[in-house]
């Protein structure tokens, strides 16, 4: 017992040392510019996060944040290959250096990121457990749900933070869980439950899969906090800050007004300071980041600002039609806020 | 005089023959006949006709996009439009005729297999063996003059294939090796062949999956990242080799001893004894075995979805995730089960057709 004990903490010192003999500041930047591409991981599919369109291009929020990454790094969005990762491998696929960013529609945590071995760089998405639930019912608010029936995906948070609510708030409730979230739809379509819990993200998703989806209604109620957001591994500030940066570059270049159609055109014009600092069209604030000079213009050209990044992808201009909500700017009501470029 | 002439012949009574007969004889010949008969219409009344209106009478074949899906039945141009990628995966368009280029090469090479009379077909099928994979990847993975496509393209029907192809190949000459080693009389091979059996029969193929997956990377030195798929192969083939050790351990133990010993009589070594007596033999009586094992294989295939590998089934559950296309698992899943039953039952059919051509006695 005892050698056995001691051989598993030689094994687990060896998997640390392992782990942390390459996350040294500044190594990821130089592998990446080194092998010409950043390996991205990503959902092996969820819709408007990654997936992929018929030709084999993959798509979607988490996707573009590693396309932007690549735009900073390299200048060229399409320099990023794409690891698609299940649920239990994403953490060892960072862990081991497969993957140099982790975009993966992940949950950013306390234990996640203290015990992990990894960075969460900001938040992408904040989403939060919600319900969904037929409009026959007439309900209009999550405290209405008392004795309802709830179809959940087994195996998820999502359990606990409903058996938490319903506690709280005084409500019994019976659950049926499901291995699939298309299972789930079926089942609330069939009326085997009052009421389908999941992201809201997803509920959305969940909803287009219905055969009436005007029938059905999210409710407002947010039952739980599901920060998405990317993470890299721990130790290598340099590459941190690179894909922090690129996310906030994001966020602020739709606060001033900064747009794929006329970054171009701004960066040359502006009599702003903000935008001029942004752009690279005062100072160099990209050299601080070891970044090109006009990574930003690079980013917001090839990709897009926050603001088109999320219509393109879940929002508006997308099937699943999300409202900002949450993910609005912070002076537009919303949570998205980025620090200055100075 | 007169001529005695026979009456020309009646025929049968009624309730002897013709399709009256046989209804009665099989399905109306008791009250408990007549009750389960009832039984069962009622049941393909109530399953069939819902099924055959989902999958054809309303369902929807033409158009692009999923508006052009207005029917309450399947919408089928989900899986013509998404086609190509259950099929090839992600594998770069402009070079999925190698993939074609690949089959037509296994089509036609192993034709001439199937020929009963052919001159030195040992040969020739061992030297297809060896060469045909090594030509099959050159071709789906590129160089030597060829676009590489790393494995990480490779998707859809063609992963599953290749998965099946590979884990069969390997898997078998790998079995009937340990089922030798089993039954070996030196104990050191005895020893490592036994532990290598039950280690693998022991634990559940996604756990090895997994392990591969998820394990093995933290152990390997930085840099040293083994091809997921490579990993994956190699899972599958030692996993279904322990497998096929003991079904072919089975055939060897149903060899009656005079065998061995007329073998060693006639002068033969080991190999030899073994590889023109016994093993004929004993593959031969445990074909429908060895065939059950490749099945379960190639539908254990589906088990890479849990490291993140594209086959088959992983293909048509990420088309589902496409905004554009939600909703449509349904038929994504019955479109998958069915191509998965063409290959299991032709595989079937063939092992029967094996078996008969190979029945050179041992009928009782």
């Amino acid at each position: 017992m005892k050698m056995v004990r001691s051989t598993l903490a030689v094994l687990t010192a060896a998997i640390a040392l392992g782990v942390s003999s390459f996350a040294q500041a500044g190594a990821t930047l130089d592998a990446v510019k080194k092998k010409g591409f950043v390996q991205c991981g990503i959902s092996d599919g969820l819709p408007g996060f990654s997936y992929a369109d018929g030709k084999g291009n993959y798509l979607g929020i988490d996707v573009d944040v590693c396309r932007a990454v690549a735009a900073a790094v390299f200048g060229d969005a399409s320099k990023v290959k794409f690891s698609p990762l299940t649920a239990k491998e994403r953490f060892t696929a960072l862990q081991s250096g497969e993957v140099d960013v982790l975009s993966r529609n992940t949950t950013w945590t306390s234990s996640r990121d203290a015990a992990m071995g990894l960075n969460f760089t900001g938040v992408t998405y904040y989403d939060g457990q919600g319900f969904l639930v037929n409009k026959k019912l007439g309900v209009s608010s999550a405290k209405e749900l008392d004795g309802a029936t709830v179809c959940i995906q087994a195996g998820t948070t999502t359990e606990l933070n409903l058996s938490d609510y319903f506690r709280a708030n005084g409500m019994k409730y019976t659950p049926i869980t499901y291995d699939t979230s298309d299972e789930s739809a079926k089942s609330l379509e069939a009326g085997r439950c009052d009421v389908l819990t999941s992201d809201q993200s997803q509920l959305y998703a969940q909803r287009i899969k219905l055969a009436s989806p005007d029938d059905y209604v999210v409710l407002p109620e947010v039952i739980s906090k599901e920060p998405l957001g990317p993470a890299v591994r721990q130790g290598d500030e340099e590459w941190f800050d690179i894909v922090r940066w690129t996310l906030f570059a994001m966020v602020n270049a739709e606060e001033l007004g900064v747009d794929s159609k006329n970054v171009e055109e701004t960066a040359k014009t502006t009599k702003n300071p903000d935008v001029a600092r942004l752009l690279g069209a005062e100072g160099d604030f990209g050299k601080d980041l070891k970044l090109p000079k006009d990574w930003a213009v690079q980013i917001v050209k090839q990709v897009g600002n926050y603001g088109e990044v999320f219509d393109r992808n879940v929002g508006a201009g997308s099937e699943l039609k999300i409202e900002r909500g949450l993910n609005a700017l912070w002076n537009k009501g919303g949570l998205q806020y980025a620090p200055p470029v100075r | 005089m007169t001529t005695h002439s026979f009456k020309p012949d009646l025929p049968p009574p009624r309730t002897v023959v013709g399709p009256w007969a046989w209804l009665r004889d099989n399905l109306f010949a008791s009250p408990l006949h007549v009750l389960l008969t009832l039984l069962a219409l009622y049941l393909l009344w109530l399953i069939v006709p819902p099924i055959v209106s989902w999958a054809f009478l309303e369902a929807d074949w033409v158009g692009t996009s999923r508006a052009d899906c207005t029917g309450e039945g399947a919408c089928w141009v989900f899986i013509k439009e998404r086609f190509g990628q259950f099929i090839y995966g992600f594998y770069p368009q402009d070079q999925r005729w190698r993939v074609d280029l690949a089959v037509w090469v296994a089509i036609l090479g192993a034709g001439p297999l199937f020929l009963r009379k052919m001159p030195h077909k040992a040969w020739y099928g061992i030297g297809f063996l060896v060469i045909f994979p090594l030509v099959a990847f050159w071709l789906l993975h590129g160089g030597l003059g060829l676009e590489e496509v790393p494995t990480s393209r490779w998707g859809g029907l063609m992963l599953t294939l290749v998965i099946g192809y590979v884990g069969i190949t390997g898997a078998l000459p790998l079995g009937i090796l340990l089922a030798l080693g089993r039954r070996s009389d030196l104990p050191a091979i005895k020893v490592i062949c036994v532990t290598f059996i039950e280690f693998w029969r022991g634990v559940p193929l996604i756990t090895v999956l997994f392990m591969s997956s998820v394990m093995l990377p933290l152990f390997l030195p930085e840099g040293m990242n083994l091809d997921k798929l490579l990993r994956a192969l190699i899972m599958v083939i030692f996993f279904e080799a322990a497998y096929i050790a003991e079904v072919v351990r089975g055939g060897l133990q149903a060899i009656p001893k005079g065998q061995y010993e007329a073998a060693a009589a006639m002068g033969l070594g080991y190999w030899r004894s073994m590889g023109l007596v016994i093993l004929p033999q004993a593959l031969k009586l445990v074909i429908p075995g060895i065939v059950n094992t490749f099945i379960a294989l190639f539908k254990d295939t589906s088990l890479v979805i849990i490291i993140g590998l594209f086959d088959l089934l992983n293909s048509i559950k990420q088309a589902t995730t496409d905004p554009r296309w939600l909703g449509m698992a349904t038929e994504g899943y019955v479109f998958a089960a069915l191509l998965f039953w063409i290959f299991c039952f032709g595989m079937s059919r063939y092992s029967m057709h094996l078996e008969r051509r190979l029945d050179t006695g041992h009928k009782r």
